[in-house]
C-alpha cells in the first residue's frame, strides 16, 4: 500500500531526452476548463495576468484540438466544427513547436489536460507527460486532503514535479 | 505506437503494493458496522455506501488511467471489459464477466463469482434490505462519470440474500461531450 509520500513510483521515469535547461512553464486543466496547477520554472515575458493568460492557453487546445481532428484524412469519426466532441472523439494532437518553445500535450481519458512549455529543441515528452500523470496520481489523487476540481496546493506534489523537470532538463 | 491496452490487471495487481486481503475484508465490515449504527436506517446506510463508492470512484479512475496504459474504449462493451477484466483484477484481485447484453449494447450485467468483500459476512434478520457490496456501485458509477459516461448502477443479485452470485447492471444513460466551459463575451 502506498501512501503519499511513499517511496517510489511505478514506472519508473523514462530517460531524459533533452539538453540544456529548458523547461519554461506547466499547466494542469481539468475538464471543466479550471487551471489546477500553474508552475513556472523559465519565463521572463509575461504579457496578460494569470487568469487570461490561462484561459488562453485552454482556448488554444480546446480549438487546436477540434481543428486537428477536423483535418484528420484516416479516421472518419472527426465530429463537426465548433460541435463539442465526445471523448474519445477525433484524434489528437500531443505537441507543437515554434521556433521559440515547444508545447507538449496530454489529455486523460478523465479529462484532465496535461501542459509543458519547453526549449523547442526537446525532444518527444510523451512518455514525461505520463510520468507526470502518475505523480499526479500518487500525490494529488490519492491525497485524503485534496478536493477533487479546487487547486492543487499539496507541497509534496510540487516539490516532486520540480525535482522531475529539472531532471529532464 | 503506444502500448496495447492490457486484457487482463494481473500484471498490474501483482506490481502494485497491496494490503492484506483480511485487513480488507475486516476494514470493510467495520465501515459498514459502524454506518449502520450512526445512520441507523439500512436505507440510509446504502445511500452513504453508495455516496462513499462515488468518491472513490472518482479518484479511483486516475489511478487506474495510469497504471492500466488504457487510452481510449471505442464504445460501452469495451468499457465493461476493461472495468471486469481490469479494473475489478487490479483493485481487487478478482476477475468479473459480462453478461446480459441488451439490444442496442447500453445496458449489461457484471458478474463477480467470488467477493473479497464479504468473507465473514452473515447479514442478520435486521439488516435484510442492506446491499452490503454498495460501495461498489458507486465507485463504478463514479469512476465512469469521470469519462464522461452517466451511469445508473444497481444490484441485481446479492449472495449474501441468497442469490448463487453477484451481478451488477450497470445502464449507460448519456454520454457528456466536452465543452467550452467560458463564455466568448468575457
Amino acid at each position: 500500500m502506498q501512501f503519499f509520500g511513499g517511496s517510489e513510483i511505478s514506472p519508473s521515469p523514462p530517460v531524459p531526452t533533452a539538453t540544456a535547461n529548458n523547461a519554461h512553464m506547466m499547466y494542469i486543466f481539468n475538464r471543466n476548463g479550471v487551471c489546477l496547477l500553474y508552475r513556472e520554472w523559465n519565463r521572463p515575458l509575461h504579457t496578460l495576468n494569470a487568469q487570461q493568460d490561462h484561459k488562453l492557453m485552454f482556448g488554444l487546445l480546446f480549438s487546436l484540438k477540434s481543428l486537428t481532428a477536423k483535418m484528420d484524412p484516416i479516421n472518419a469519426e472527426k465530429g463537426n466544427l465548433g460541435i463539442p466532441q465526445l471523448p474519445g472523439q477525433g484524434c489528437s494532437f500531443h505537441s507543437f513547436r515554434t521556433n521559440t518553445y515547444k508545447l507538449s500535450f496530454m489529455e486523460t481519458p478523465s479529462g484532465i489536460k496535461f501542459i509543458l512549455i519547453t526549449n523547442p529543441r526537446t525532444g518527444d515528452l510523451r512518455e514525461t507527460l505520463k510520468y507526470i500523470y502518475n505523480l499526479y496520481v500518487e500525490y494529488v489523487a490519492k491525497n485524503a486532503l485534496y478536493t477533487p476540481g479546487t487547486l492543487i496546493r499539496c507541497e509534496l506534489f510540487n516539490t516532486a514535479l520540480d525535482q522531475y523537470v529539472r531532471s529532464i532538463a | 505506437m503506444a502500448p496495447a491496452a492490457p486484457r487482463s490487471g494481473e500484471a498490474i495487481f501483482s506490481s502494485v503494493d497491496r494490503v492484506n486481503a483480511e485487513l480488507f475484508t475486516l476494514t470493510y465490515g467495520a465501515i459498514v458496522r459502524q454506518l449502520l449504527n450512526d445512520l441507523e436506517e439500512v436505507e440510509e446506510v446504502n445511500k452513504q455506501l453508495d455516496q462513499m463508492g462515488y468518491n472513490i470512484g472518482i479518484r479511483l479512475i486516475d489511478e487506474f488511467l495510469a497504471k492500466s496504459n488504457v487510452s481510449r474504449c471505442v464504445d460501452f462493451k469495451e468499457t465493461a471489459d476493461m472495468i471486469a477484466k481490469v479494473g475489478f483484477k487490479m483493485f481487487l484481485g478478482v476477475t468479473a464477466s459480462v453478461t446480459k447484453w441488451d439490444a442496442d449494447g447500453s445496458c449489461c450485467s457484471i458478474v463477480l463469482e467470488e467477493n473479497p468483500l464479504v468473507d465473514f459476512v452473515e447479514l442478520p434478520d435486521t439488516c435484510q434490505g442492506l446491499y452490503y457490496c454498495n460501495i461498489l456501485s458507486g465507485v463504478i458509477r463514479g469512476a465512469l462519470e469521470m469519462v464522461a459516461m452517466k451511469t445508473e448502477v444497481t444490484w441485481i443479485r446479492d449472495m449474501l440474500r441468497g442469490d448463487d452470485a453477484y451481478e451488477l447492471q450497470v445502464k449507460l444513460l448519456s454520454q457528456l461531450p466536452e465543452e467550452y466551459p467560458y463564455k466568448d463575451d468575457e
